[in-house]
């Protein structure tokens, strides 16, 4: 199950939008989630739903896996629809099964809340899918370059970053690693009753916050060793490029809202 | 107990873009009683393979018949803890799955597991503490304060504490000083010996195959490429040379000794010891002629 996990993973690749620069994408990203809240009827969500597909598409990244990938947001998203259902009363009543009343609001709310749910966190999805975590964090630099006149640690915040990212799958894998061994030990957090399950994971997380400090510790040592020394006078051996596509994808993006707030009501 | 792979395929990560092929149609037996050593490249699908050795990983082709059990693609998780028990697997750097407040704790967890008494449990733990050659007073600290070696130590202890049938041992002794190695390995040996333990041995040393085994597995590529005892192995070189992999030094050692001398020695010398024999009874033929 672990290793199908897709968040802060990055699939190599050479569709339109992984050639895109990472600083229109993360534009992208963030113009669109604010864009995301213009829909408020089932046209508009529905033009959302069609163009996140799309993106998704250019992106040539298997449907499929997305939605295997995402599992556990799932779980997360049919538990928020089921809440809209039963507690929003407002609008006719649909249905009622002894003290459960379902009411079309409620039934209205809980579906555009799940599609957008659904865009945004595919939208973001594909951010990570399809760039570099070191192209993210040039990508985050450079676009707050600007506030490092009011002295905002910008490169130090972009390195935190590109760390983080960078060790989610090592500690996917070191998790999966020390499961088995614990496995082998008897001590199973995958089966077994709820009670067993729980008292399964001290000997996981310990395990995993030793040897994650013990990286930060390895990781910072090296890095002295070196002479990191920060950003200062840092010159970079990938430069960006912002070419036509990345003006293009803004232009559509501008084009999505327009229509978006035509549409709504 | 016997353990059986007909024809093992695996895939990592199957059905997403990562997949990886790490198996191809690995027929592998491994009979009760012997020692295996599982050598190959890096790469090569040892690790992939003994994960398989007690259902860890369910082959995605094929079959793995541990004991009576079989194992296959759609195998239930549930009742594979007996397995658990029966196959004992030390990691490479088992060192990383100690966790508990004190190093008795931790010993005993596997046994509690499996439902061994406390007090049994507990003697299991004193016992092997001496057996591993760690001061007794360890068994009130913390594992984390302990040293690399002894924290190896007290990990291998978790596993035997399990008292499992089958011994599945992944580098064992990897970043260990050679005195370390050396004594954990013979301790393996003498278990295996005196417990009738199967063992399992997944290594990069071939000098500890050459010692230890009584049957030999090359991996390459993902595959079991040849299987056999360590004399018939070892003297192969080209073969080995073919699965980028090198006879033991004792042998590299008789070869070029042979070609320096030009005496050709009877056997070839899985071992030190049996090398200086060897060229013992050489030199005391050719004195003998004389």
């Amino acid at each position: 199950m672990i290793e199908k996990m897709i968040f802060g993973r990055y699939i190599p690749g050479d569709s339109i939008v992984h050639r895109m620069d990472p600083r229109a994408k993360i534009l992208f990203v963030f113009i669109f989630i604010a864009v995301v809240f213009v829909a408020n009827n089932a046209l508009t969500y529905g033009i959302l739903l069609g163009f996140t597909l799309f993106v998704v598409f250019l992106s040539k990244i298997r449907l499929y896996f997305l939605v295997t990938g995402l599992k556990p947001v799932f779980i997360l998203l049919i538990f928020t629809f089921l809440l809209h259902i039963f507690f929003t009363r407002e609008g006719d009543v649909l249905l009622s099964i002894g003290f459960i009343e379902i009411y079309e609001e409620g039934l209205r709310q809980g579906i555009f809340l799940s599609v957008r749910f659904l865009v945004l966190v595919f939208i973001t999805s594909i951010l990570t899918l399809t760039t570099s975590p070191i192209s993210i964090t040039d990508g985050i630099e450079t676009l707050l370059g600007p506030f490092k006149r009011v002295k905002l640690p910008v490169h130090e915040l972009a390195l935190m970053m590109s760390i983080s990212l960078r060790f989610i799958p090592t500690l996917m894998d070191e998790t999966g690693k020390i499961m088995k061994a614990q496995m082998a030990r008897g001590s199973d957090i995958s089966s077994g009753p709820v009670k067993e399950r729980i008292k399964a994971v001290v000997p996981l997380l310990i395990p995993l916050f030793v040897s994650a400090f013990k990286r930060a510790e390895d990781l910072a040592t090296a890095m002295e060793v070196r002479g990191y020394r920060g950003g200062e006078g840092r010159t970079r051996y990938r430069q960006l490029d912002w070419g036509f596509k990345d003006t293009f994808s803004m232009a559509l993006l501008v084009g999505l809202t327009a229509v978006l707030w035509y549409y709504r009501t | 107990m016997d353990i059986l792979l007909q024809d093992v395929g695996y895939s990592y990560a199957k059905d997403t873009p990562f997949e990886k092929r790490a198996l191809h149609h690995v027929n592998l037996h491994i009979p009760s009683g012997s020692y295996t050593a599982i050598i190959g490249h890096t790469g090569s699908g040892k690790s992939t393979v003994l994960q398989h050795l007690n259902a860890l990983l369910k082959p995605t082709e094929g079959t793995v018949m541990i004991g009576e059990r079989k194992i296959e693609e759609g195998t239930k998780a549930k009742n594979l803890r007996d397995i658990r028990r029966q196959v004992g697997i030390v990691f490479q750097f088992p060192e990383q799955q100690l966790f508990d407040e004190t190093v008795l704790k931790d010993i005993m967890f596997g046994p509690l597991n499996y439902g061994v008494p406390e007090e049994e449990a507990s003697r299991r733990a004193r016992e092997l503490v001496q057996q591993l050659g760690l001061p007794e007073d360890v068994l009130e600290k913390s594992p984390f304060d302990l040293s690399g070696g002894q924290m190896r130590r007290v990990a291998i202890a978790g596993v035997l504490a399990m008292e499992p049938d089958v011994l599945v041992l992944d580098e064992p002794t990897a970043g260990l000083d050679p005195r370390g190695r050396r004594e954990i390995m013979d301790l393996f040996y003498r278990l295996h010996v005196e417990k009738g333990l199967t063992t399992v041995l997944v290594t990069h040393s071939m000098e500890d195959a050459a010692r230890y085994a009584d049957q030999i597995a090359i991996m390459h590529g993902g595959k079991c490429v040849v299987t056999g005892d360590p004399v018939t192995i070892f003297s192969n070189e080209e073969q080995l040379h073919d699965y980028r992999l090198e006879p033991p030094r004792s042998v590299r050692l008789q070869r070029q000794f042979e070609e320096k001398m030009g005496i050709k020695l009877d056997a070839i010398s899985l071992t030190e010891e049996a090398l200086a024999k060897n060229i013992a009874q050489a030199l005391q033929k050719g004195r003998d002629a004389e």
